[in-house]
């Protein structure tokens, strides 16, 4: 287990944890090289389809970070994504993959460190969970 | 437009567990309209099933299509070209579209992925809810335009029964009584002396009673 590295797609709102994710950035807060982000203008775009896509293509995890709650740029976008996330996680339990390797998080612009702390609460997450069961045991290739 | 529901995932997995190449086919009408089984579902559909069968060791090649239909022959035809290449068809489309599939692709075994379920409205987005129950002889004229038939749980053509309280109906506290929609309706149309008026005794031959049914249009036939 311990030659495993997660491979985690973020799905990230522009007004916000895109936002957060550059502040980390110019705060010179390191996270884990294991997330890539798809940024978003609002995470009410987010699709059931996307996030079982990114699985389908050998994603180890999939989050969705979106505003905090009553503060969506778009009134409730990150609420709609909050329901497909629910979504997605009732299919991946149908489908053997495990509804807890997709998670929504909401956090606010000006949340750099909090950006940090989920990278890393994932990439944790995910690697004791172990690889994607459709990857036959394979992780993040370097 | 027709209502439909995707059948659990557990049922069409073992439904296309003998197969290693299929098509996954959706339909553009109604079960778009009511997210069952348009381009969106065949896509989602397809991911599931191309991971629960990696999941087990042994993949699935599966073709996304979705028709403008299934119900009319124009747009079954233009799978023709391919259908062959395939080995089975899981048809996205209400159970008219599962039949129309199979009766033209004979050779092809064609499964269906929803339950269809009623035809009905959207009350809101994701809330559906049944209107009519297709009897072949609309009474809507006479019941303030709700439906006896559909609305009201036995059906009654002279309603309400003893089972109506407080506008809603005995099977369940959460459904509306039919009759009293339709006496609501009536009274503000000021049409309540409709109600004096007794439905006849209706004649089901023009329902499923009188067995499959059929309209032949001559004045449209080719």
């Amino acid at each position: 287990m311990s030659e495993f590295e997660p491979e985690i797609i973020a799905f990230c709102c522009h007004y916000c944890a895109y936002t957060a994710a550059d502040l980390a950035g110019s705060m010179r807060i390191n996270y884990p090289p294991n997330v890539k982000i798809v940024k978003l203008l609002c995470t009410g775009k987010v699709d059931v389809l996307y996030l079982l896509k990114a699985f389908q293509a050998g994603a180890d995890g999939v989050y969705v970070a979106g505003c905090l709650e009553g503060e969506c740029h778009f009134l409730e976008g990150n609420l709609r994504a909050k329901k497909r996330v629910e979504r997605t996680k009732m299919i991946l339990e149908e489908i053997g993959i495990g509804g807890e390797r997709v998670e929504m998080y909401n956090l606010s612009a000006a949340e750099g460190i909090r950006f940090a702390e989920i990278a890393k609460e994932m990439t944790e997450r995910i690697r004791n969970l172990g690889p994607n069961p459709i990857k036959g045991g394979v992780g993040r290739k370097e | 437009m027709i209502v439909a529901e995707r059948k659990p995932f557990n049922e069409i997995l073992a439904m296309v567990e003998p197969f290693e190449k299929i098509l996954v086919i959706g339909c553009k009408t109604c079960v778009t309209v009511c997210s069952a089984g348009g381009e969106k579902e065949v896509g989602i559909l397809s991911a599931s099933l191309d991971m629960a069968r990696k999941k087990e060791g042994k993949g699935i090649e599966i073709k996304e299509v979705t028709l403008e239909r299934q119900c009319d022959p124009e747009y079954l035809e233009q799978i023709r070209g391919y259908v062959g290449e395939y080995q089975a068809i899981l048809s996205m489309a209400c159970g008219a579209g599962v039949q129309f599939m199979a009766e033209t692709y004979k050779e092809k075994p064609v499964y269906p992925t929803l339950n269809t379920k009623f035809i009905g409205v959207a009350l809101e987005q994701g809330v559906w809810s049944e209107r009519c129950a297709g009897c072949g002889d609309c009474v809507l004229d006479k019941t303030g335009g709700i439906c006896p038939i559909a609305r009201c749980s036995k059906s009654l053509l002279n309603g309400p029964c003893g089972g109506s309280v407080n506008g809603k109906c005995e099977i369940d506290s959460e459904v509306e009584c039919g009759w009293q929609l339709i006496y609501d309706r009536l009274k503000a149309l000021g049409q309540l002396d409709k109600l004096e008026e007794i439905i006849p005794v209706k004649d089901w031959s023009s329902s499923r009673d009188g067995g499959p049914r059929r309209i032949v249009r001559e004045d449209l036939r080719l």
